[in-house]
């Protein structure tokens, strides 16, 4: 039975999902999704456990042994994905059942459901899988039903967001498919520890290069990259907020995942980072989307949108940390996307919140909100100091790593260019604080009293963030043990 | 070096005019044609990988001994799936679109969505 764990968790979420469709009950729908999504997370505890103790998980499946068949293999480097990815998913089942009841009409909301399945098990999907071309499939998965599930927000605006998103990651999966297309022409395998032994002796076939690029372009899409980064704000904000919490935290985390596996295992640091300029690329990058998210955050007029552009800002920080290709700096990478998706999450949960007890998440319509609301208001304030990194909170645990890291390589400017980002998102959470402590309260609104599930949630989320600030050993570790599983086995 | 591999050359100029469509044309049906050569392209490229010098379909018969490498055109029927599940999916967004706007075109989408910002989905 326990040998079947690496499959299990991937499962799960794929078989709720025609059931959830099938079933057509809003509460069957949702029960399900929740033990999907417990389900995934036990596995994932499980499989760290074995992880740990057994080292390196290698599952066939349907029997058919690599470099023939499919390969699950489960690491170091991916089960913080896993339970990162299955946590947020459990706490997101607990905080949608009141929030989609209110902002998705009801005979849609099973679908809702088995799209968020389906987001789930594809990716679930990406993170356990050793095949190329099976993470490709998995990305499909995941991407589809991202693209269905924006789609069923309230406004028509969230039907042109989704087709955007649509046709911009439609390109960004088939560049990866071409990219590993080229990687099979060139070896003739998929499998990704096979192929990182076979590319070792290629270096300087100029389709591998090819491959490398087609691949990093289409990821980069996924993850949101700055100059790849338009469909992002759109995405997240006209989503029903239950799939902006689930999205916003993992969806991204999960490209860069992809992104880091293909960069360090298959085609090895040494000709990613040393014969090619992907490094000084991705620092340039890294440094436009931090001062560029985080100026166009503080102009934005909608709770959501600013949340949106701030986490296009803290890709940059991610992307800072993966250019430098030091054990540090991708350790200090991982740290912020596990911290980054907790706080991210608690913040577009309280978004959730407001959207259901005002009916806006504008700011003008939010003012004063914290004299009404001052438990989410504190909420809110809280998860917005672990954005601009200020010491008791995750954010800055990690930001203080990737400053560390960006130091022992000497690279001032990246590390200028964090701080007046950092300033800068002082700027934007101050103006949440300056709306919805400092103005008068000015709509007349129905104060119902707050679902004790969302509010449940929220603080989950928020109170993890302080506790990985207070004592961050658990995802300092995790992230270590991470980089070095990643470094040692692709590249030096 | 173009004669030997001209297949390849056509497949990726199809990509590009693929991709030149769904970039250049404002129209979303438009958009998603684009959309579908470029991926078909891409289904070709994987097609021609898996071609053998006189190999025949891989189909084990009396008297042949070459057969073409049947491992990509699997792969590419995966693919082809994911790409009916995105033209179908764009398909309905746009059905959708056309609903609460009443246009195909993005420009003219943009323009009715900035007089009203908060126009619900039909």
């Amino acid at each position: 039975m326990t040998g079947q764990l690496p499959v299990l968790q991937v499962l799960l979420p794929l078989l709720g999902a025609p059931l959830c469709a099938l079933l057509r009950s809003r509460v069957a729908a949702w029960l399900l999704f929740l033990l999907a999504a417990l389900g995934s997370f036990g596995c994932a505890v499980l499989l760290a456990q074995r992880v740990a103790t057994a080292g390196t998980q290698r599952y066939s499946v349907g029997g058919w042994t690599a470099p023939v068949g499919i390969e699950f293999v489960i690491d170091d480097f991916n089960t913080p994905v896993l339970l990162l990815v299955s946590l947020i998913a459990t706490v997101v089942a607990v905080f949608s059942r009141r929030s989609l009841a209110a902002e998705v009409a009801a005979k849609r909301v099973p679908l809702v459901y088995a799209c968020l399945c389906l987001v789930l098990a594809g990716m679930l999907g990406i993170a356990v899988t050793g095949d190329a071309f099976n993470a490709f499939v998995f990305l499909e998965i995941m991407s589809l039903a991202s693209y269905a599930l924006i789609a069923m927000g309230r406004r028509r605006r969230a039907l042109l967001a989704a087709f955007r998103y649509l046709v911009v990651g439609s390109v960004g999966a088939v560049f990866v498919l071409i990219g590993i297309g080229l990687a099979y022409a060139v070896t003739g395998t998929l499998n990704m520890a096979d192929l990182a032994q076979r590319l070792g002796g290629l270096h300087g076939n100029r389709a591998l290069y090819a491959a490398v690029v087609f691949v990093f372009i289409g990821l980069a899409v996924k993850m949101a990259v700055f100059p790849l980064h338009a469909w992002l704000p759109d995405a997240y904000a006209q989503a029903p907020s239950a799939v902006s919490v689930l999205l916003s935290a993992t969806a991204t985390k999960v490209a860069i995942y992809a992104l880091l596996r293909f960069a360090f295992t298959v085609f090895s640091a040494t000709l990613v980072f040393g014969v090619m300029p992907i490094g000084r690329i991705g620092a340039l990058l890294a440094v436009l989307a931090m001062l560029i998210g985080s100026a166009v955050a503080c102009f934005q007029t909608d709770l959501k949108y600013l949340l949106a552009w701030s986490s296009i800002a803290q890709i940059g920080y991610i992307v800072a940390g993966i250019s430098l290709a030091t054990t540090a700096g991708v350790s200090a990478a991982y740290l912020h996307v596990i911290n980054h998706a907790v706080t991210k999450a608690a913040l577009f949960a309280a978004a959730g919140l407001l959207v259901l007890r005002l009916g806006s998440t504008r700011l003008d319509d939010l003012a004063g909100f914290g004299r009404r609301m001052p438990w989410t208001f504190a909420a809110v304030v809280v998860a917005g100091l672990g954005l601009v990194g200020v010491p008791p909170t995750a954010g800055f645990v990690s930001k203080w790593a990737l400053a560390t890291a960006l130091l022992e390589r000497g690279q001032w400017p990246v590390l200028a260019a964090m701080l007046v980002g950092s300033l800068l998102a002082l700027v934007y959470v101050g103006r949440i604080v300056e709306v919805g402590w400092f103005r008068e309260p000015s709509l007349v609104t129905v104060m119902n009293r707050p679902p004790v599930s969302m509010v449940a949630a929220i603080w989950f989320l928020v109170l993890l963030s302080v506790y990985f600030g207070l004592d961050p050993t658990l995802p300092s570790s995790l992230a270590d043990a991470a980089a070095a599983a990643l470094l040692s086995d692709g590249g030096e | 070096m173009i004669g030997s591999h001209y297949v390849y050359w056509l497949t990726f100029a199809l990509m590009m005019i693929g991709l030149y469509v769904v970039i250049s044309h404002g129209n979303l049906i438009k958009k998603l044609i684009g959309l579908s050569l470029f991926q078909v392209a891409v289904f070709l490229f994987y097609i021609s990988l898996g071609k053998v010098d006189g190999g025949t379909a891989p189909i084990i018969t009396e008297g042949t001994q070459t057969y073409s490498h049947p491992l990509p055109h699997v792969l590419i029927l995966t693919a082809i799936v994911v790409g009916v599940a995105t033209l179908a999916v764009g398909l309905a967004l746009v059905v959708r679109l056309f609903e609460s706007y009443g246009s195909l075109e993005e420009d003219e989408i943009l323009r009715r969505d900035t007089t009203d910002r908060d126009g619900v989905a039909s």
